[in-house]
């Protein structure tokens, strides 16, 4: 078992991300540092569209996570509806 | 008739992977000339899978977004003076360093991408090389602008581009990048994308960049965020390039182990600038260069390499040396520059005293023994009106560049030399990682411009140093180098804030 | 504590980087200025490319024409990433919305069958001539010399790749998103007796080693013509035929050919006037481009209007060329 992580700008459009992420995935890990939040998990982490539409209240298309992102760590796999990282191990 | 809705993949596909052809009145080979004198077999092009699926029209759409908000930013930052926020002039010397060092590598990174986007025969390839090249040149072109408004009130920034070509520790990084953009388009990519890109990168944008907010830099934290953003596409555009390598052909396997135990090597010499960028020039810290490298190269990396491990690629060699160096590298590279700064273009100070103590604190196993005495010793001789500066020319490693400054990791006080023999002549390293390298393709390192070399040979003016700095680097002598105290930059601070 | 800061002791102590002032004085610049001059590394490279042993990394010799100064061939439009970026995402936001308006309306059924073969037949297979464009101007940008020539034409490669998009979307939109269209196109561009001049065209560019050439290959010459024969007198001969709304997802080209003319123009009248010796290598380079061209066109052109059709694009070729002083 592997950390995969998503780092994400600290700002506003960036909480309900968060918030999303957290809902999906609810043993993730936030912490929170200077202008940054990182996201860790066990081998896979999922960002769902429909979740950070929910939470947002408003369209939200998966590649416009690239405006707030930072960094990440796995195997990327994006679609329309979700983006998820993992390390197959 | 309803049409059907294409998903982003699907959509991609269609828009992009089809545009190539087969030839018929030309040979193919002769437009796709550099893809195999490298030895790296591809036997199918189309196996390759986009790491991302940005069309033009999303890719202008959400850079325009992230460059409005950015440019907001330095707007705002000139416009109120951002400069008086930070949380200490000593800062800026980091700036100095990344705008003569880092940015133009940026721009080489460009012209390596626009080299592999128009030479790899595989179209789905070759655009996200292209998509790399202009994120590259847009990552050169907001540095310049951020610095821009620093230059103006700091110095040390004005001549950045004049310098990289010239100042001698700045062949450090500028010959990294030559190293690999004068290899082959697939060790290119191997180098970069993914030894570069997908791990060491981020040691230098995120914790450094996040040490920037702390320190109250807006204009930096900002283009580093943003720029890393970009980033994310590269890193998994490196992996991407990594995994389709192996799995095309099974001989591939040993040539691209061989680039990645280079690469790691050449990337950890380049990024001790980096380790005391993070330990020495952050006044307010926010992690130390060992803890950055443990989540970032041993938590990161040694996932990456576990995943890795199926297809029979094993950790690069050295970590574990790289491992013990961790403890060492940032006090070995602060010290060297410390006296050497008479040569430098920035500012260089001894550590306060809160600052010793953070040190001590980081580096329980090596500070107080190594390195600590040596700062108490410099303080001794300032107190006493001696700063000390060495006047000899360092001795370079042929390879890294950089001076023989690194130890042997089983005895902190010994320096590492080694050396090889090629046509009657020696060549000197400071690893073992570096002589491997050398010893590998000397043809390629015998060209290397080594600056103490270059001045030795009267080719850099002089004949003093002075004249060197002043005439060749273009240096302004006494503003942009010597100790921080008594410097032009320290002097203005105490103006605009009033102290004496 | 906060302290109030004179202004007075808040000046600066330059306006700009030290090689900025020295090409412009010492004032502000622009961004465009300090994000593209001499940002390129020019000297005390430490290897030779392996792919090239016999030159530089950078290299000004990978071309015949000599500059002075490279930068002299600034971009009018000064360009820099954000500021091209920026334009690129409002035409864009346009072109989204046109190309939007025509699918949600299903503006297609309006088309004549006559109308759709035509689209489909001479404009969808365009993507490969545009994605030949993307290489070509990249070969510039890896290749050229000097910042301001190299990210204009990086720029332009971009733009390339994004044609080649809008033009598969047209495809894409007539064929209900089943890409039936495409693989259409790409018979055309592969078998088709009208299109193999210009793929062989394309082909011969792709060949050919000297960056400059290939820049006045398709920036000038193949460019012009295209946009002459397409965007101009085919766009004009589908509205009169009542195909007027295929003009809506045309509107990015067209906008965007004239932009890049502006600059090509520019580039070429700087590299004339530079010496003699340029403006007979570029006069040689055109004549050369120009007459394979007129080989390589004149059934495509026939075939999508009339005869006379190639003679009134060659007149807008040799216009821009007297502009330029070629």
């Amino acid at each position: 078992m592997s950390k995969v992580y998503i780092a994400l700008q600290d700002n506003d459009e960036s909480r309900y991300l968060v918030e999303a992420i957290q809902a999906d995935n609810p043993t993730a890990e936030i912490l929170y540092m200077p202008a940054m939040i990182r996201i860790e998990a066990q081998n896979f982490l999922v960002v769902k569209r429909a979740s950070v539409e929910e939470v947002m209240g408003r369209d939200w298309d998966v590649q416009e996570i690239h405006l707030n992102l930072i960094t990440l760590g796995g195997n990327v796999d994006e679609d329309d509806e979700q983006l998820t990282l993992t390390w197959n191990q | 008739m309803a049409a059907k809705k294409l998903n982003i993949k699907d959509k991609y596909r269609l828009l992009t992977r089809d545009l190539d052809w087969e030839f018929s009145y030309q040979d193919r080979k002769q437009a796709f000339p550099f893809e195999e004198f490298e030895g790296i077999k591809i036997t199918d092009w189309s196996q390759w899978e986009d790491p991302f699926r940005l069309t033009m029209d999303a890719y202008w759409k959400y850079q325009a977004e992230k460059e409005r908000k950015l440019y907001a930013i330095f707007d705002a930052f000139a416009q109120n003076n951002g400069q008086l926020n930070i949380s200490d002039p000593r800062y800026v010397n980091a700036l100095k360093i990344f705008l003569t060092g880092v940015s133009p590598l940026e721009y080489q990174a460009f012209q390596g991408f626009a080299h592999t986007g128009r030479q790899f025969s595989g179209v789905g390839a070759r655009v996200a090389c292209q998509m790399q090249a202009i994120d590259e040149l847009r990552h050169v072109q907001t540095q310049i602008h951020a610095m821009s408004h620093y230059n103006k009130f700091f110095d040390g920034l004005q001549d950045w581009s004049h310098m990289h070509d010239r100042v001698w520790y700045l062949s450090v990084p500028k010959s990294f990048f030559n190293d690999a953009r004068a290899a082959g388009p697939f060790e290119f990519m191997v180098a970069i994308g993914f030894s570069f890109e997908y791990v060491l990168t981020n040691l230098l944008f995120v914790p450094f960049m996040s040490g920037a907010a702390y320190n109250g830099d807006m204009a930096t934290v900002t283009f580093g965020f943003s720029a890393q953003s970009d980033e994310a596409r590269h890193m998994t555009l490196g992996l991407e390039v990594i995994k389709f390598l192996l799995e095309q052909h099974e001989d591939n396997i040993p040539i691209v182990q061989k680039w990645i135990d280079k690469w790691f090597w050449r990337g950890t010499r380049l990024l001790t600038i980096v380790a005391m960028m993070m330990d020495y020039m952050l006044p307010n810290k926010v992690m130390s260069w060992k803890e950055a490298w443990e989540v970032y190269f041993e938590e990161a990396g040694g996932a990456l390499f576990k995943d890795l491990a199926r297809y029979g690629i094993r950790m690069p060699k050295y970590a574990d040396l790289i491992e013990q160096e961790k403890e060492h590298i940032s006090h070995q590279a602060w010290w060297t520059f410390y006296t050497h700064g008479h040569a430098a273009g920035f500012h260089t100070w001894i550590p306060t005293d809160e600052e010793l103590d953070w040190l001590s604190e980081k580096y329980p196993h090596t500070f107080d023994q190594y390195y600590r005495p040596r700062w108490e010793l410099a303080k001794a001789m300032e107190a006493k009106g001696e700063r000390f500066y060495t006047k000899a020319l360092p001795q370079l490693c042929t390879t890294c560049q950089i001076p023989m400054l690194f130890t042997e990791m089983d005895d902190p006080t010994q320096i590492a030399y080694r050396e090889s023999l090629y046509q009657g002549e020696r060549y000197h390293f400071c690893s073992d990682g570096c002589k491997d390298i050398f010893d590998e393709e000397p043809e390629k390192y015998i060209h290397s411009w080594l600056p103490v070399h270059q001045i030795f040979q009267g080719q850099c003016g002089g004949p003093e140093v002075e004249d060197i700095l002043r005439d060749y680097y273009r240096m302004n002598v006494g503003a942009d180098n010597l100790d921080m105290k008594g410097s032009p930059d320290e002097a203005r601070w105490k103006l605009w804030k009033g102290v004496a | 504590m906060s302290i109030e800061i004179k202004t007075a002791t808040l000046e600066p102590v330059r306006q700009t980087y030290a090689h900025i002032e020295r090409r412009f004085g010492n004032k502000p610049a622009s961004r465009y200025q300090e994000a593209t001059y001499d940002v390129q590394s020019e000297t005390n490279f430490h290897y030779r490319p392996l792919w090239q042993p016999d030159l530089e990394l950078n290299d000004p010799r990978r071309t015949q024409i000599v500059m002075q100064d490279w930068y002299a061939l600034k971009d009018p439009r000064q360009f820099y990433y954000g500021a091209y970026v920026q334009q690129r995402a409002k035409m864009q936001e346009v072109a989204e919305s046109n190309y939007a308006f025509f699918e949600k309306r299903d503006l297609a059924r309006f088309l004549s069958e006559s109308a759709k073969a035509q689209v489909m037949t001479y404009l969808v297979p365009l993507r490969h001539f545009e994605h030949t464009a993307n290489l070509n101007n990249m070969y510039g940008a890896a290749y050229g010399y000097g910042t301001a020539i190299t990210q204009a034409l990086l720029f332009n490669g971009m733009d390339r790749l994004g044609m080649a998009q809008y033009l598969s979307r047209i495809g894409l939109i007539l064929d209900a998103n089943t890409g039936e269209s495409l693989i259409q196109a790409k018979h055309q561009w592969l078998e088709a007796d009208i299109w193999q001049g210009l793929r062989a065209l394309c082909e011969q560019t792709l060949v050919t080693e000297d960056w400059f050439e290939v820049m006045v290959a398709q920036n000038l010459v193949m460019d012009t013509l295209m946009t002459d024969l397409v965007y101009r007198q085919l766009d004009h001969k589908l509205s009169e035929s009542g195909a007027q709304d295929v003009g809506m997802l045309l509107e990015f080209m067209q906008l965007w050919n004239k932009e890049a003319q502006r600059w090509m123009d520019a580039v070429l009248k700087t590299t004339a006037s530079e010496s003699a010796a340029n403006q007979t290598l570029l006069t040689q380079w055109v004549q050369k481009w120009r007459a394979l061209a007129i080989q390589a066109l004149q059934p495509l052109a026939e075939a999508m209007l009339d005869e006379n059709a190639l003679a009134q694009a060659l007149a807008d070729l040799d216009k821009r060329l007297a502009k330029s002083g070629i």
